[in-house]
């Protein structure tokens, strides 16, 4: 028998797979922390929790705005689209369509972060004030860092795509960014919901 | 003939080093696991030694309280994180494509990443020793505030066992993919061996339980370094909060440690006892049952937290017995009318079982609750982590080692000196940490460096003491077994044993392609019916 296992079965490819499987650990990473999340907020007796008369005094106060990062949510949003735009341009072989696709979701990605820098400057604490300062600076910290390795992620891609090196047959990278948007994506509205919303 | 001579394409031949140290073949990659795990299983019992001579006598002052600390917490994340968790990414690395007729593993580059953060992260934990405040020493369960109280040592730490992780967890997205994508034509998921099986469900909880402790280690770095509340009460943190990520990852991790030595001891008997492994199937939904219990016990190291769902995880507890017992029928079973022989493989498999079987007995022992209340924290529970991991893992590894060693390394080790270290080795083992039931039982708490006279604990410390480097003795005849065969030729055959899986249909060791052809695979022991079938076999 003339055995060799190296032709990969059909269907999806063992790259992808072993992204997928990437991606489940990631959803584990941020489980963790979002459990740490829940737990320390069902524990607390009043969230946020109360500031000792040092930190009131020092200008310390808990309270966030919604606006900017509802904005900042939208453009998330949109740019889960864009990406996702990409990969359907690409699929019909449309260079140029993926191309503006990936442009966009980049200029969106890097506006996102910005913003969210920003919306750090305008808070009145740290992480090193009560639970809530903690969960939410390492949360939101470690998500933004997604999203700056998501870019970088959309930004090689992006490179490789000027190249030409992606046909309507060959595009699996671009599927992979756009998979991995779509996670920090859906990372992001949770946040949003568990952080900004859920009084 | 035991060698292939493999044609270079070109004059040019790279010194051996960097060949070593550039290869992405996983038989390669495979040793240097071997080899790395090993030096650590050396560190680690050396520092065990330590501990059991600080016991040895009461009053002892040999080491003292926090050099002591240090020497237990490095012991632990020594022989966990850095033997018996890489030790099977060894084994699998080797076996798991031989066994499933693959040229390699899907992602090679991926694999020789995998090994290559192990060497820094290992340097990087031990350095703590050489640093101001010396080593990680809040246990290598580092519950808060211990973990928060200690020097540098403990953040390298937290990045050592990060790394580590992330080691295990592309590693594991690496086996997935190969035993899912690049068997044999004729291997279907039912004819994997049980090894693969084993490494199959180890790779599922490594990969999703693993993040769970990497994000539990950054927010410890949060709290030590950027004055994080995680686990700080006065911030309106939880101190069980960090027990409970921690063991959400690392109760898992106990069947990352166990299970894929299941599944060597599955390849030895039923090699040794002449017949198939009993209850092939049930043997592998017993360990997709242990897979998926496994997320649902960790609170059990909690119960003494008052902030636990006891009943719950007292049942769930009970109920992981279940598949394990069911494996340790399908064991004996298999042994059951057998023609058995009694190799050295044989032997630490047997070792195993009955090891494993008083491991598993005291641990579910102590899932119930109120038993549990009375021994938490005692040498009981000492006793009961040692007979799994050393009676069932460490047993499990030289097992495997001396089973596969004239595959990958075309020699056999000396039987009269496999059977020596086996029996020291035994003996040894119980005389070490049977008597730690006794002691927990009388009350002596764990993690002590120091116990008054006249607490009645002295002889049975002394006993044990003895054990352990009776334990180390044992590994005299085991070092001069492998140098031995070492300076002599390779001369085993493909198959040696009279084995069943596939790893045994090409030349031992295997030429870098691993099979030049591979026989039909119709059903679990496709050697066994080449051998039976058309009369051809090795």
């Amino acid at each position: 028998m003339a055995a060799h296992s190296t032709a990969e079965p059909q269907g999806m490819t063992n790259s992808m797979l072993g992204f997928i499987l990437f991606l489940a650990s990631e959803i584990m990473f941020f489980g963790g922390l979002f459990a740490a999340y829940f737990i320390a907020r069902a524990d607390a007796p009043a969230w946020p929790p109360a500031l000792s008369p040092e930190q009131i005094a020092e200008g310390v106060h808990l309270e966030i705005e919604i606006l900017l990062p509802a904005i900042s949510t939208g453009i998330l949003v949109i740019s889960s689209i864009t990406i996702q735009w990409a990969v359907w341009q690409i699929q019909k072989g449309n260079q140029s369509g993926m191309l503006w696709g990936l442009f966009i979701s980049l200029a969106l990605g890097l506006i996102f972060l910005a913003a969210q820098l920003f919306d750090y400057t305008q808070l009145h604490f740290l992480a090193d004030d009560t639970i809530y300062g903690t969960t939410f600076y390492t949360l939101t910290g470690f998500h933004g860092a997604h999203v700056a390795g998501g870019a970088l992620f959309i930004g090689v891609v992006t490179v490789r795509a000027l190249g030409g090196q992606f046909t309507a047959e060959n595009h699996e990278a671009v599927e992979a960014c756009s998979m991995y948007w779509h996670f920090v994506d859906v990372v992001w509205i949770a946040l949003f919901i568990v952080l900004y919303i859920i009084k | 003939m035991a060698t292939v001579e493999v044609p270079q394409l070109s004059g040019y031949h790279r010194p051996a080093v960097l060949d070593w140290i550039t290869t992405v073949d996983h038989k390669k990659l495979g040793i240097l696991y071997l080899y790395f795990t090993l030096f650590f299983f050396a560190v680690g019992g050396v520092l065990a030694l330590l501990v059991r001579t600080q016991l040895a006598v009461a009053d002892n002052s040999f080491v003292g309280n926090d050099l002591y600390n240090q020497i237990f917490t490095m012991h632990a994340s020594a022989m966990l994180f850095l033997f018996i968790i890489p030790v099977w990414a060894g084994f699998g690395n080797y076996l798991v494509p031989l066994q499933i007729g693959a040229a390699d593993m899907a992602f090679p580059r991926i694999n020789a990443l995998s090994f290559w953060m192990l060497p820094p992260a290992g340097i990087l934990m031990f350095a703590g020793f050489i640093v101001d405040g010396g080593a990680a020493d809040g246990g290598w369960t580092a519950y808060s505030p211990l973990a928060q109280q200690t020097g540098v040592g403990m953040d390298m730490w937290i990045i050592a066992v990060i790394v580590l992780g992330m080691s295990s967890t592309i590693g594991a997205a690496n086996f997935l993919v190969t035993m899912f994508r690049m068997r044999a034509p004729g291997m279907t998921m039912f004819r994997m061996p049980i090894f693969c099986w084993t490494m199959l469900v180890t790779a599922l909880l490594q990969l999703l339980a693993t993040p769970v402790l990497a994000a539990a280690l950054v927010m410890l770095f949060i709290d030590r370094n950027y004055g994080g509340q995680f686990f700080d009460p006065n911030g309106g943190g939880n101190v069980v909060l960090w027990q409970n990520v921690f063991w959400f990852y690392s109760h898992p991790a106990v069947y990352i440690m166990i299970l894929p030595g299941m599944g060597i001891i599955s390849e030895i008997l039923p090699v040794f006892s002449r017949k198939p492994l009993f209850g092939y199937k049930a043997f592998v939904f017993a360990t997709i049952g242990i897979g998926g219990l496994g997320f649902s016990v960790w609170a059990h190291h909690m119960f003494t937290t008052g902030s636990v769902l006891l009943p719950f995880f007292g049942f769930m507890t009970f109920m992981i017995g279940v598949p394990t017992g069911v494996k340790i029928f399908n064991w004996l079973g298999t042994l059951w009318g057998g023609s058995i022989t009694f190799p050295t493989p044989m032997l630490f498999a047997i070792g195993f079982v009955s090891m494993f079987l008083i491991g598993g007995i005291n641990g579910t022992f102590s899932a119930a609750v109120p038993v549990d209340f009375a021994l938490h924290d005692t040498y009981f529970v000492v006793a009961h982590i040692h007979y799994v991991l050393f009676g069932g893992s460490v047993f499990a590894v030289f097992g495997g080692i001396y089973y596969w060693f004239p595959k990958i390394w075309g020699r056999k080790l000396n039987e009269r000196l496999g059977k020596l270290h086996f029996a020291l080795m035994f003996v040894g083992f119980n005389v070490a940490f049977f008597p730690m039931h006794m002691l927990g039982l009388d009350g002596m708490p764990r993690r002590i460096a120091v116990y008054a006279e006249g607490a009645g604990w002295e002889a049975l410390n002394m006993l044990s003491t003895g054990g352990a480097f009776l334990i180390a003795v044992s590994m005299i005849p085991f070092i001069i077994a492998v140098v031995w065969a070492f300076m002599r030729p390779m001369d085993q055959p493909d198959d040696p044993w009279e084995a069943n899986t596939l790893e045994w249909a090409t030349s031992s060791p295997p030429p870098e392609y691993n099979f030049d052809s591979l026989p039909p695979v119709r059903s679990e022991r496709p050697l066994f019916d080449a051998r039976q079938g058309s009369g051809e076999g090795h």
